[in-house]
């Protein structure tokens, strides 16, 4: 009989619970905008922050309010941001997708070392003493705090420099912001050309220190049909809205620094 | 005994000589989950105190006007459990509907409190201790006061780890721990306050 009442009694007061919540959801439901849902569902969801808000159910709500342009979102492809342009109802301006590159060649094998280092883990530590343990203060120091912050598992470490998986990568640019050294940039995936070196040391000088960077020797610059390339503090440099992919400068190039990328990936 | 004291002897007794998470071990998991930054940590404290106070009042309510008139006193740990999560599900849609902003501040720190033992731990002890209503409201309130005390002062002392050079081994959780048993050893100063 006392497990009975115990029982009624517990499930009364449940029920009484869960009669108020329904009836007080009723009464003191918020209205929220239904797209902010929708768009929150087509959105990767990785919350990597590449658009500049807090995550994607913050950038979704900022779109929908006006705050955020439709096209923010750089990892979703062209057929995400035409779905949400076409819940919030303004036009994509269109954008170009990106990818990341990292801009250094020296690997154990060419860079030199000047000092050996055992500190902790991180590129950023690793800066600090002195700007790293490379010869060459602007390569990739290799320590991997890039496949650390990227969120895709595009980035891994090969040989003492970081290497982005194309197919991976979605140019959110975290690994950009991250990098103590600057050397990943975001080029577009259309560009089939890049430099892999972001050396600003005079040639004689880099080539005592890696055999792989770019001595600044301005031959591609004179090679270069659509004066696409400038050769600035002895680093080459692509400007891609010049650049028609004519390959010139890979093939003119004594160091072989500035690469070809495979456009195979998407 | 407690239940005879003044509110300032309540006071001292709930926030240091009985602090819930550092003497009592009550609440440990928003404590060390929650304690990484020390604004998060107020936030999760000012949550706290918030609900902690509400509950005290409702599960004191439903203990003396229907447990105890039903001979029903040993159900009390399951039917504040109910309560106290029914009432953090109506405080929350409340406080979006009235405040948003004060529900954007506490943010996910609202719906985390519904399975925080410190509050079911308020709720009990309120009858164990034989408080009344008043004294029910405030001992609750004062108990997470000194929760949201205890959560700062150690938010403060891991914002201090996160600079300090720490062996591998204990990097993480592990120094946590230690910290958190040193800052629990502090209060144990307060003891001698004891009524």
């Amino acid at each position: 009989m006392i497990v009975l009442y115990a029982g009624i009694t517990l499930g009364g007061i449940g029920l009484l619970c869960g009669v108020l919540l329904a009836v007080a959801s009723k009464y003191l439901s918020v209205e929220v905008d239904e797209r902010i849902e929708q768009i929150n569902e087509i959105l990767p969801g990785a919350n990597c922050g590449g658009c500049g808000y807090a995550g994607c159910s913050a950038y979704a709500t900022a779109v929908v309010e006006g705050n955020a342009p439709v096209d923010a979102c750089v990892v979703c492809g062209n057929d995400v941001i035409k779905k949400i342009s076409e819940l919030v109802g303004t036009e994509a301006s269109g954008k170009e997708p990106k990818v990341a590159k990292v801009l250094c060649s020296g690997t154990t094998e060419c860079a030199k070392n000047r000092y050996i280092y055992e500190g902790i883990n991180d590129c950023d530590a690793a800066a600090r003493l002195g700007g790293g343990f490379k010869a060459c203060t602007y390569g990739c120091l290799g320590l991997g705090n890039c496949a650390k912050v990227c969120p895709f598992g595009a980035i891994s470490v090969e040989d003492g420099v970081a290497s982005v998986d194309e197919e991976k990568c979605t140019g959110c640019g975290k690994c950009t912001a991250i990098c103590p050294k600057n050397v990943i940039v975001l080029v577009p995936k259309t560009a089939k050309y890049y430099v892999g070196c972001s050396s600003k040391n005079k040639g004689a000088e880099m080539k005592d220190k890696c055999s792989a960077g770019c001595i600044g020797c301005k031959i591609c610059e004179k090679n270069c049909p659509s004066q696409a390339i400038t050769v600035e503090n002895n680093i080459a440099k692509i400007d891609y809205d010049k650049c028609t992919n004519c390959g010139l400068c890979a093939e003119k190039c004594p160091r072989k620094i500035i690469k070809e990328r495979s456009l195979n990936a998407k | 005994m407690l239940k005879d004291a003044n509110i300032f002897v309540l006071a001292i007794t709930a926030i240091f000589v009985e602090n819930f998470v550092l003497v009592k071990f009550m609440g440990i998991c928003p404590f060390l989950g929650v304690s990484k930054k020390t604004e998060t940590a107020f936030g999760m404290g000012m949550a706290v105190i918030f609900v902690m106070t509400i509950s005290s009042l409702a599960t004191y309510l439903v203990y003396k006007y229907i447990l105890v008139t039903l001979g029903l006193e040993y159900l009390k740990t399951i039917a504040f459990i109910l309560i106290i999560a029914a009432i953090v599900q109506l405080v929350e849609m409340f406080l979006q509907k009235v405040t948003p902003a004060l529900y954007q501040a506490l943010g996910i720190y609202l719906p985390l409190i519904t399975t925080n033992c410190a509050v079911l731990g308020a709720a009990i002890l309120n009858i164990d201790n034989g408080f009344n209503l008043l004294q029910s409201i405030l001992f609750g309130c004062f108990s997470a006061v000194g929760f949201t005390l205890a959560i700062v002062l150690f938010a403060g002392v891991r914002e201090r780890l996160e600079t300090s050079d720490i062996p591998e081994f204990l990097q993480g959780t592990p120094i946590a721990l230690v910290s958190a048993g040193l800052v629990a050893m502090a209060f144990l100063g307060f003891s001698g306050l004891s009524f």
